[in-house]
């Protein structure tokens, strides 16, 4: 069977040469086709004995089963061979820049507000809010400052009418959320601790490189059973290394005065070898309490309030304030 | 409030340095703003004479002087100064001298060998121009160390007081507040020594007791009011920050600023009758010393004559009544008046004194005569007179109430315990009167502190003194709960987020805007005003974000960039009722290229659809609906309002051409503004069951006139409530070849499915043809 042999290898070799699938089809046929010279061999099994018979068909059975294989191999690689090509020449640049709409960013000063509320918020502080045209009752009166008190000289107000101001401070929202609390609270022999900051713009007759007419205050208020100036101290200490990531930074507290905190507080920062005024604090002032209907001899309170651009200045090392309010993106971008 | 460390340590002086006693004030909450040196450091520079004074033979502007510097033989000198003088005494800085700049040598000026320098001044560091050599007084010691004869050693503190602590407006006052702090003794004030020698006196009637409790008064004739000022008092009010005017002002500045006790005298000869403190009458007038005309009302207190108002009680004095050279009787007046009648005047009128700003604060009522005394002495010592007797009217002075002060309170408040001991020791030094029981005290606080009322004004005392820095700082202790979080309310940071990644910049405006703006782009013409601007432009509050996003849409132009982006979230102002409403607004101003310029991407620019679908990414998934409708800043066939069930929630539009062209914009913008709180307020997720049968789609294609809306038909659709159609939606608008002028062509995207089978063909004709029939019925014309 001399012929078999040879028949293997050349097809072997036949699809082995074979570059196009069409072909290796066409060449299969001349072998595993109605004429192919396979088939022919097989037919011609019929002439064989029977005892020869089951032997030569064996044969040729492994030889078929062989080509087939080469032949499905061959199938296969040239398969690949296709794909590879194809994939090839679908290769993109990767370099070239992505497609679509930018990102935009917000503003340093939201920036620095989301992270003091978040600060905050960890040690259970809720945000509250209140308006910006604000009475002079909300603004002044209820803080303990009267009419006429030497106090109103340092906050240089924007007036809107005879009882209408902007307000100089976020203070006035402190006076709105205790109202509320305690009305709230009023079923309860003891009300919850008031825990909140109240961030906000105020406004200021001022205006230079150091003064906003408009600027962003966070101020905080703490009311309970059991809240002292050392605790005040801690919780300032604390949000300040915090904020500015700073173990070694530290805080100073000076005495001071505001009509609406006895004690009073500046807080200061240390900054290099300087100290920084950050803010001012205190206990809050029993008239501000009994303003609002609490009950001063059971409950004690601390207030602080912080300049939110100035945090931002010192954070991000901006030097100019008016800076802030220009919106020239190529400032604002750099705090996407 | 400026003053002298000498002076201060004149009357009270602890060992400390000036720094460390710059440091004790501020802790004390006397915060120093600012210390430094009356001079540069020098040395070697002495009270010179001159001897002689001849040419330099080979420089016309060159003196050759020989001086006695007290020290051995005279000095030869070579010197430029042109007011140089035989027999003139000048600072002359030896040889190893070193002053601000240089090294003084001894040297050959033009050939000639000169021992030393005569100094100017500005040579010393004491001034920053001089002209010629500063002369000294005559009876100046010659080869004393000029640091020694004009007290050179010493420092200027200012003081930035709170207003509570007017007890600290006077160098004594300050000096008390040291020796407080540092335990250490306090020096009397220098006691008087003239006799009345005249009982000459002028009747005094107070005709409102309450408004001027204490009124002291005395006449002092046979002065001399051109004496001059000793140096040693003009020195300590300039280092005070006061010039010298007058003998007799100067005196009592000098009183005002020692002992805090504002004085005023009157030229007698310019008075006319008795002396009466009562209100200004209507109509009253008066021109004061800085020459104001004062129109005066009724609640300002005044001291007047027969004749009228001659000063503004605790104000300033008249200028018809004021002591000039040629003034020989004086009047002098001492007085408390009550801070609340002061309080405010000084606002009002434009102006203030020294006077008024302590007597506002509170001027220590037990000092008014010893004050009167203390300047009667010194005016009798520089410029001469007979002391006349005292007047004193006395009314119901501040009455200072003793205050409970309990040690448990003190402790709670603190946060840190005190001893009574402790306590005591620091009321006391304080100068209040205290008196204990047990763990609770009684203090009364000293006439001279208005700032004690309650038992937390003690507590600040005692923190203040034991020291702020002494109080630990604690971490706070406190029944933990978790904070309530409304689901339904979406954080604000969240909504801003939501416009950062879909390309916007934030931006932070003034909430006061120029008047035209409003005007102009929310046709306001009666915005909320300032009463007091700070510049026109910025007189108005805004009822509108976009004027401000506008300025800086502008700002970006100028500076060059071509794609802006800004949102702005912030409150928007309206006056309603004789009140003021106040929203909290989200607007956003949209200009340039839609995408920033990118390759494999047709540039063009942004429009309304752009922007109209950054609006609607706000509220997803809840739909809202746009009417057109016209706005006063948008173009008026590209302006909707936009509406979330039914209610008005905010615009859309692109900008009027007319305000593209005012602003100067080269390009169209589009912009919009939003409530914030329905676009807060989110809402719960609403969950139906989810199909598991197969979605069928079906398009719809029309033809319908321009005038036709997407929208009025999808809402005719869906108002139909066809079943298992369960979305509704154009995909696709196509105007030109194949459809008329004036018309449109619309497709529809209708999906159909049932949650509990699947459809059958018949089932899906039926829905479709009420569809269809709708649309026809709304003038659509279906396309085949």
């Amino acid at each position: 069977m001399q012929e078999l042999e040879q028949i293997l290898n050349q097809a072997e070799q036949q699809f082995a040469a074979v570059e196009q699938a069409a072909e290796l089809e066409q060449i299969k046929a001349r072998y595993l086709g109605k004429e192919g010279s396979l088939t022919a061999l097989l037919k011609g099994l019929g002439k064989l004995s029977a005892e020869e018979r089951p032997a030569a068909g064996a044969r040729i059975n492994e030889v078929k089963q062989k080509i087939e294989a080469a032949l499905n191999a061959r199938r296969e690689a040239l398969q690949q061979k296709a794909l590879q090509s194809k994939l090839a020449a679908e290769a993109l640049d990767v370099t070239l820049p992505g497609r679509g709409l930018n990102v935009g960013g917000l503003h340093p000063v939201t920036r620095t507000l989301e992270r003091i509320e978040s600060l905050f918020h960890s040690i259970g502080y809720a945000v509250a809010e209140g308006p910006e045209i604000e009475s002079d009752f909300y603004n002044f009166t209820a803080l303990n400052i009267p009419e006429d008190h030497p106090a109103r000289a340092m906050h240089d107000t924007f007036y809107i009418d005879e009882k209408h101001v902007l307000r100089t401070h976020t203070s006035p929202i402190q006076i709105r959320y205790m109202q509320a609390h305690l009305d709230k609270y009023k079923h309860l022999d003891t009300m919850p601790d008031i825990r909140i900051i109240a961030p906000g713009r105020v406004y200021r007759v001022d205006s230079d490189a150091t003064h906003s007419p408009m600027f962003h205050q966070v101020e905080g208020l703490w009311i309970g059973e059991r809240v002292s100036f050392a605790d005040l101290k801690g919780v300032i200490a604390d949000f300040l290394q915090c904020y500015f990531e700073s173990d070694e930074l530290k805080v100073r507290f000076r005495p001071s005065f505001f009509p609406f905190t006895e004690p009073s507080a500046e807080m200061d920062m240390s900054w290099g070898d300087r100290w920084l005024e950050i803010g001012g604090c205190g206990m809050v002032h029993p008239n501000v309490l009994k303003h609002v209907g609490i009950d001063s001899e059971k409950y004690i309170g601390f207030a602080f309030g912080v300049g939110v651009e100035r945090l931002a200045m010192l954070r991000y090392g901006v030097n100019d304030l008016r800076l802030f309010f220009e919106s020239d993106m190529q400032f604002l971008k750099q705090f996407s | 409030m400026q003053f002298s460390e000498s002076w201060l340590r004149s009357l009270v002086n602890p060992s400390l340095t000036s720094e460390e006693l710059a440091h004790l004030l501020t802790m004390a909450g006397l915060e120093v703003e600012e210390s430094r040196p009356v001079a540069a450091v020098f040395d070697h520079v002495v009270v010179a004479q001159v001897l002689s004074k001849g040419k330099h033979p080979d420089a016309d502007r060159l003196n050759i002087l020989t001086v006695n510097t007290g020290q051995g033989e005279p000095l030869t000198i070579v010197c430029g100064a042109q007011n140089v003088s035989v027999g003139m005494k000048a600072p002359c800085a030896l040889v190893g001298a070193k002053l601000p700049g240089i090294e003084i040598k001894q040297a050959k000026v033009r050939g000639v060998a000169s021992f030393g320098m005569m100094c100017s001044a500005k040579e010393l560091g004491l001034a920053d121009e001089s002209s010629g050599l500063l002369e000294l007084a005559e009876d100046a010691s010659v080869g004393q160390s000029i640091r020694e004869h004009l007290e050179l050693d010493d420092h200027l503190l200012t003081l930035k007081l709170t207003p509570n602590r007017s007890d600290c407006l006077s160098l004594y006052g300050i000096a008390r507040e040291v020796s407080a702090l540092t335990d250490t003794s306090l020096s009397p004030l220098p006691k008087t020594s003239f006799v009345q020698t005249s009982a000459k006196k002028i009747a005094v009637k107070v005709a409102v007791p309450e408004a001027c409790p204490r009124y002291v008064t005395r006449v002092i004739a046979g002065v001399n009011a051109r004496a001059s000022t000793p140096l040693w008092m003009t020195r300590r009010l300039e280092r005070c920050g006061l010039r010298s005017i007058s003998a007799i002002v100067d005196v009592t500045n000098y009183v005002l600023l020692e002992m805090g006790q504002p004085l005023h005298a009157f030229d007698l000869s310019k008075l006319n009758g008795d002396i009466e403190v009562r209100f200004a009458k209507p109509g009253e007038q008066l021109q004061v010393l800085n020459q104001q005309n004062v129109e005066l009302q009724p609640d300002m207190l005044v001291i007047a004559d027969a004749r009228g108002a001659v000063a503004l009680a605790g104000v300033m004095g008249g200028a018809a009544t004021a002591v000039d050279d040629a003034t020989t009787e004086i009047l002098l007046e001492s007085a408390f008046f009550s801070p609340s009648v002061i309080v405010g005047k000084s606002r009002r009128l434009g102006f203030g004194s020294d006077s008024s700003y302590r007597f506002e604060r509170g001027v220590d009522f037990s000092m008014t005569q010893a004050a009167l005394d203390r300047a009667t002495q010194l005016i009798i010592d520089v410029c001469g007179g007979q002391a006349g007797q005292i007047t004193e009217v006395l009314g119901q002075l501040p009455d200072r109430k003793s205050v409970t002060l309990r040690v448990a309170r003190v402790q709670r408040v603190l946060g840190m315990p005190l001893e009574s001991k402790e306590i005591s020791q620091i009321l006391s030094r304080l100068g209040m009167e205290v008196k204990q029981n047990g763990e609770v005290f009684s203090v009364t606080p000293p006439s001279y502190r208005f700032d004690i009322a309650i038992e937390e004004d003690l507590i600040e005392e005692l923190a203040r003194v034991h020291g702020y820095e002494n109080i630990p700082p604690l971490p706070p202790q406190a029944t933990m709960s978790i904070l309530p979080q409304v689901e339904a309310q979406r954080p604000l940071p969240k909504l801003r987020q939501a416009l950062v990644m879909r390309d916007y910049q934030e931006a932070i405006n003034y909430a006061f805007v120029d008047a035209a703006w409003e005007r102009d782009l929310c046709a306001n013409n009666a915005p909320i005003a300032l009463k007091n601007p700070i510049a026109s432009q910025m007189s108005v509050m805004r009822s509108s974000l976009l004027g401000g996003l506008l300025a800086s849409l502008r700002t970006n132009l100028g500076r060059k960039q071509t794609r802006v982006r800004l949102f702005e979230l912030g409150a928007c102002f309206m006056p309603v009722n004789g009140s003021y409403a106040q929203s909290e607004r989200v607007a956003g101003l949209v200009y340039g290229a839609a995408l920033s310029e990118q390759w494999g991407t047709e540039a063009r620019n942004v429009d309304f659809y752009d922007v109209k679908g950054d609006v609607e990414a706000l509220f997803a998934p809840r739909k809202l609906v746009f009417e057109a409708a016209h706005h006063p800043a948008s173009h008026p066939g590209r302006s909707a309002c936009i509406l979330l069930d039914g209610q008005v929630v905010g615009w859309l539009g692109e900008l009027h051409p007319q305000w593209q062209q005012q602003y100067d914009l080269p390009l169209s913008a589009v912009w919009f503004e939003i409530e914030q709180l329905p676009l807060l307020q989110a809402g719960m997720p609403k969950i139906t069951e989810v199909s598991r049968f197969p979605m069928v789609r079906r398009d719809i294609a029309v033809l319908v006139d321009e005038a036709i809306t997407a929208q009025s038909l999808i809402q005719a659709m869906q108002a139909e409530n066809a079943p298992n159609v369960v979305e509704l939606a154009l995909f696709d608008l196509y105007r030109g070849k194949g459809v008329t002028e004036g018309k449109k062509s619309l497709a529809f995207r209708v999906l159909l499915q049932d949650t509990q089978k699947t459809l059958t063909d018949i089932e899906i004709e039926q829905s479709l043809s009420q569809l269809v029939i709708v649309l026809q019925r709304n003038g659509a014309q279906l396309r085949e």
